[in-house]
């Protein structure tokens, strides 16, 4: 098979913007899956609500997409009941770390066998702009209109120190390296978040002096700086752009997990 | 046995292999009771966040093809309410229990009531239906937890079993039958749409991981589970449908109990005040008092009132300020007087006494 035997065809093309982020997501994802042979009878994609979430809509195996904030809740339902399938959740930046936030610490520490693969954009898209979790500092939206003041969940760290058995970020420049690192989360028994920071031209490049597609994957790949990189340097007691964000492998271990096939 | 154990003990006969719930007074027990089962036979229990999470697992573990059960009261059964709709919506069959105390809030959270009676109905926003069941002893825990599995599983749609902290705590004799009726899923047949149902609006089930390819979701869906949340037509189609299949079989679903349907008087009752109206009945043998006693209450069975052609009055205890009651007068035209009792006491004979004076 190839990943373009995974969509649902009749239900193209989807509804994300031109420019959008989370195409280039889903093709990484499909790629991961299809290069390790899984069958789509026996693979469920699962999600929330947001832009990111509409993912599973456009993919032909079952697919579950639930209330805001509680795929996790839902997957581990599934997961649990029936291990042999495999469980994927595509999630936002909005979905898992604000309303989501209990569901996403308790299921990394719970080390549910699943693959959560974040789409995150700093931004709630769908409703229009308003700011998230994720929301650099200072920056524009609708609800932030004097720029946000408010800190910023670092989404991997947050499921490192939770218990999840894997985790990496990458963004939707990287996409060699984010499909690896999705294919390596579907391998890892256990819980695995890969978040991958994505461009949303609509609802924040506009307002955020990144008006075309390709300033922020610019600045995404500009912005980047490799976890192992980053780790030298500091040891080193060299400064680091304040502006940079770790990309990478965060963890991978092998924890007790729950609803690992027997 | 305790009301909680037998209900939990209801749930195992009726095939239930899948518990997901989260500690609160005064419905522990029958989570304790699932988390110290399941795993002999060869079922799942999961204790997870909070209520919200535990529906959901339960509408998770649904799609898998398990039967799913969750158990609560007050304010977790308030959290619940949005994955609810959701299970509606998605035409999930689970069972939650609701084993109710004080509110609002906080409240009681050791004493009897039924004042969720309306929220097990209307709970969740937009229009829907679901089916609730009102246990009055601890057989009827067992009894009526296995026929919300039966009916759950037929309907495909959530099914409450409403219950309170009297008859969940309360200890009686227990029969449990050597086997119980177990209804088998309806299977989607290969080739229909998953969410296109006959003439019993009833779709017939995509069980995950079998090959369907099936797309479940929130929104207002077509027959194919596509998304037309801007079609009108299509909202209409399906809210329609979801009501239809559970109002158009109330007659067939229907459970109550119906003594001396020549009364003038007559007492209709679900869950624990029951008990008060059978011991005023056991007592005042010659008044020819009546009594329905109502163990489906939702859908209401408005044509329960009609097995009383001479009543002249329709009492309704309930421990709360008149839920039902407020049901049953919208069905009829004998005169409906509530008897509401709230503070976590049942009912004494006594005030039901006065109650039937006070009708005459």
């Amino acid at each position: 098979m190839s990943f373009r035997d995974w969509y649902r065809v009749d239900r193209l093309p989807t509804i994300y913007c031109v420019g959008c982020g989370n195409g280039t997501v889903i093709n990484c994802t499909l790629h991961a899956v299809d290069s390790l042979g899984w069958k789509w009878e026996d693979t469920v994609f699962v999600s929330g609500i947001g832009c990111s979430s509409r993912a599973p809509g456009y993919i032909k195996t079952d697919s579950l997409h639930t209330t805001h904030g509680r795929p996790l809740a839902f997957a581990t339902g599934i997961k649990l009941a029936k291990p042999g399938l495999h469980v994927v959740v595509f999630t936002g930046d909005g979905d898992l770390a604000a309303i989501g936030g209990n569901h996403f610490i308790h299921a990394c520490r719970r080390n549910v066998d699943m693959t959560v693969i974040c789409m995150n954009n700093w931004i709630y898209g769908m409703t229009g702009g308003q700011g998230s979790p994720t929301t650099p500092r200072g920056a524009l939206t609708t609800t932030t209109p004097y720029g946000s003041g408010e800190g910023v969940f670092d989404l991997a760290a947050l499921a490192v120190a939770a218990g999840a058995n894997h985790v990496a970020r990458w963004t939707s420049y990287h996409v060699k390296e984010l499909t690896r690192a999705i294919q390596t989360g579907l391998e890892t028994p256990g819980f695995s978040l890969v978040e991958v920071l994505t461009q949303c031209p609509t609802a924040y490049g506009r307002r955020n002096k990144l008006r075309e597609v390709s300033d922020t994957v610019e600045y995404l790949k500009d912005h980047a700086i490799l976890l192992q990189k980053y780790n030298r340097l500091t040891a080193e007691g060299k400064p680091v752009p304040e502006d940079m964000f770790t990309v990478g492998e965060f963890v991978r271990r092998n924890r007790p997990a729950m609803g690992v096939p027997p | 046995m305790q009301g909680n154990t037998a209900c939990a003990e209801g749930a195992l006969a009726a095939g239930c292999r899948f518990f997901a719930g989260y500690p609160i007074t005064p419905s522990t027990e029958v989570a304790e009771h699932m988390a110290l089962k399941l795993p002999k036979a060869k079922g799942v229990f999961v204790q997870m966040e909070d209520e919200i999470a535990s529906i959901a697992a339960v509408v998770g573990a649904a799609w898998t093809g398990a039967r799913a059960m969750t158990a609560t009261s007050g304010p977790g059964f308030s959290l619940m309410m949005e994955n609810i709709g959701y299970a509606a919506m998605t035409e999930t069959p689970c069972v939650i229990v609701n084993i109710q105390r004080g509110g609002p809030s906080t409240g009681q959270p050791t004493l009897a009531a039924q004042g969720d009676m309306l929220q097990c109905r209307f709970g969740s926003h937009g229009d829907y239906s679901i089916i609730a069941l009102s246990p009055a002893s601890v057989q009827e825990m067992f009894e009526l937890t296995v026929k919300a599995f039966q009916l759950s599983e037929k309907y495909r749609v959530p099914v409450f079993l409403m219950g309170d902290e009297i008859i969940g705590h309360m200890r009686e004799r227990l029969t449990i039958p050597d086997s119980v009726e177990v209804i088998p899923r309806k299977k989607l047949e290969t080739g229909s749409l998953p969410f296109k149902a006959g003439d019993d609006d009833i779709p017939g089930f995509p069980t995950f991981g079998e090959g369907y390819g099936v797309h479940v979701t929130g929104l207002t869906h077509d027959e194919r589970g596509y998304p037309a949340a801007t079609n009108p037509p299509a909202h209409e189609r399906l809210v329609t449908r979801l009501v239809r299949k559970v109002e158009s079989a109330r007659k067939e679903m229907a459970d109550y109990r119906v003594t001396n349907p020549d009364a003038e008087q007559v007492f209709i009752s679900y869950g624990a005040p029951t008990r008060t109206v059978h011991q005023v009945l056991h007592d005042r043998p010659k008044d020819g008092i009546g009594h329905l006693q109502l163990r489906v209450v939702w859908p209401f069975p408005e044509f329960s009132l009609a097995e009383f052609p001479d009543a002249k009055a329709f009492l309704v205890p309930e421990m709360n300020l008149g839920q039902i009651s407020r049901e049953i007068e919208r069905h009829t035209d004998v005169p409906v007087l509530p008897v509401p009792k709230i503070g976590g006491d049942l009912h004494t004979p006594a005030e039901l006494g006065k109650a039937l004076e006070g009708s005459r």
